[in-house]
């Protein structure tokens, strides 16, 4: 098989996998949505989402491992570029690359860090902000558990600066996957950069709503 | 004007370099750079000393020899512009200037700013080629180019081999050089039979070179000075996935 050894193959994966993540992120900010319709809203829409365990199960297997194939190949893809080049320059200027292109590797294990840590809060319980519960109609209360974790500052602030970190991997990931994946010429190449960080910073913005919100207290029990 | 030259000088292959400082004293803005060299490495051999080893040939910006890193970047960072093309007007009486070899491992260091860019040709070795029957001149015009095709295919031809893309690349990889072939060959008919295995061959010749892999910094379309652009290395992905399926 030659896509898993060659170079070009190598980053066809990682782009493959990358755009599942993207997809992921999407329809992950369309569920926590939920939560500004108040209680009712997300409880219900947890709990439907658990309704259907083996469904549940497959699909954090299939995520689990598009998570596995992104990390391995971009670990070593980042080693063998290190590799080649030496970086022994006294004098180095970047004309075009940017803070996003240059620390993929950086913000993406960040953005790893961060979803440790956020199943271990909210799917695992394992962290000791979390208030498990039922709410009045015998549904698993996330509203809860969710306004109370995320009216600690501190862990509000982790949320926001995973977010940030996810807008620098994106910024530079999604004009990265178009390219690789071929899907680029002459004039989308500046519009799918900027485009690239305009989704980007939309997603970060969606995301950081729902802490803001509720250490603003706009969102309360 | 007077400027102060910071050099890389390495006495050979596998030796330690280190920069070394000269003044050039009296230099003409209408002179190129490789002329302001020349100056100054007059001057080193009358006092004695080795001079300055750096590649150039035709001096016209179209041989790709000339291969010298200024203040940080390939060639100096005059768009478009080869090192033997810049002249001194863009530099300021006073200014101190960096002059350092291409690095990165598949280039290594042979004398002072002189590199080893054979990996270079392997990549064109293993696949920049097409493959016909010799014997009597072919007719002009049998196998008709549309325009838009022939237009294509001359802007990646237009590289020249420098390796300034490489020098550019934070890892050191050779892929616009290796997609300006793939793309050139693979958009003429003549070309298009043997896309397939050439995009498997020359990249798989990049990687055995020691070049890094593309990230789509695009720092190389940046520093050439041919101006090659990264949509060819977006054509060559898509010749890669075409030939997955062959």
């Amino acid at each position: 098989m030659r896509i898993l050894t060659s170079s070009v193959g190598r980053k066809i994966l990682m782009s493959i996998t990358g755009q599942l993540l993207i997809l992921f992120i999407l329809i992950h900010l369309i569920g926590n949505s939920t939560i500004f319709f108040g209680p009712n809203g997300i409880n219900a829409y947890a709990e439907h989402l658990h309704s259907l365990p083996p469904l549940v199960w497959a699909f954090r297997l299939f995520m689990g491992a598009a998570i596995a194939v992104h990390i391995c190949y971009g670990v070593m893809l980042t080693l063998e570029n290190k590799a080649a080049n030496p970086g022994a320059y006294a004098v180095k200027k970047n004309l075009k690359a940017s803070f996003a292109s240059e620390n993929m590797i950086w913000t993406g294990l960040l953005v790893l860090a961060f979803i440790v840590y956020h199943l271990l809060q909210f799917t695992v319980h394992g962290t000791p902000d979390v208030v498990v519960g039922l709410d009045s109609a015998n549904r698993p209360d996330v509203f809860r558990m969710v306004v109370t974790s995320f009216g600690n500052g501190l862990i509000a602030l982790a949320y926001v600066f995973a977010m940030i970190m996810l807008f620098l991997h994106l910024s530079h990931g999604i004009p990265s996957f178009l390219q690789t994946m071929g899907w680029n010429n002459e004039k989308t190449i500046p519009a799918f950069g900027t485009g690239g960080k305009v989704i980007s910073a939309v997603l970060m913005l969606a995301y950081i709503s729902i802490p803001a919100v509720i250490l603003a207290g706009l969102l309360k029990l | 004007m007077n400027l102060t030259l910071h050099v890389w000088r390495q006495s050979g292959p596998n030796q330690p370099g280190k920069l070394e400082q000269y003044d050039a004293k009296n230099v003409s803005p209408d002179q190129s750079f490789l002329e302001m060299l020349d100056e100054v490495n007059e001057e080193l051999i009358k006092e004695g000393k080795d001079p300055i080893v750096f590649d150039h040939d035709c001096r016209e910006g179209i041989c790709g020899m000339c291969s010298q890193v200024i203040n940080g970047v390939p060639h100096g960072g005059q768009e478009r512009t080869t090192v033997c093309q810049l002249h001194m007007r863009n530099f300021n009486d006073g200014d101190t200037i960096y002059i350092e070899p291409w690095r990165a491992l598949a280039f290594p260091i042979v004398k002072d700013l002189i590199v080893d860019r054979s990996g270079l040709e392997k990549i064109m070795q293993a696949g920049g080629y097409t493959s016909c029957h010799t014997g009597g001149v072919a007719d002009g015009n049998a196998i008709l180019v549309p325009k838009v095709d022939a237009d294509y295919a001359m802007d990646a031809a237009e590289c020249i081999g420098c390796g300034a893309c490489v020098a550019a690349c934070p890892n050191g990889s050779a892929m616009l050089y290796t997609s300006a072939k793939v793309a050139q060959l693979a958009a003429l008919p003549q070309g298009k039979a043997e896309a397939a295995q050439r995009v498997c061959a020359m990249t798989d010749a990049m990687q055995e070179a020691g070049f890094g892999n593309c990230s789509n910094h695009y720092e190389c379309q940046a520093a050439c000075p041919k101006g090659i652009n990264v949509k060819f290395i977006a054509r060559l992905n898509r010749e890669y996935q075409k030939s997955l399926f062959k």
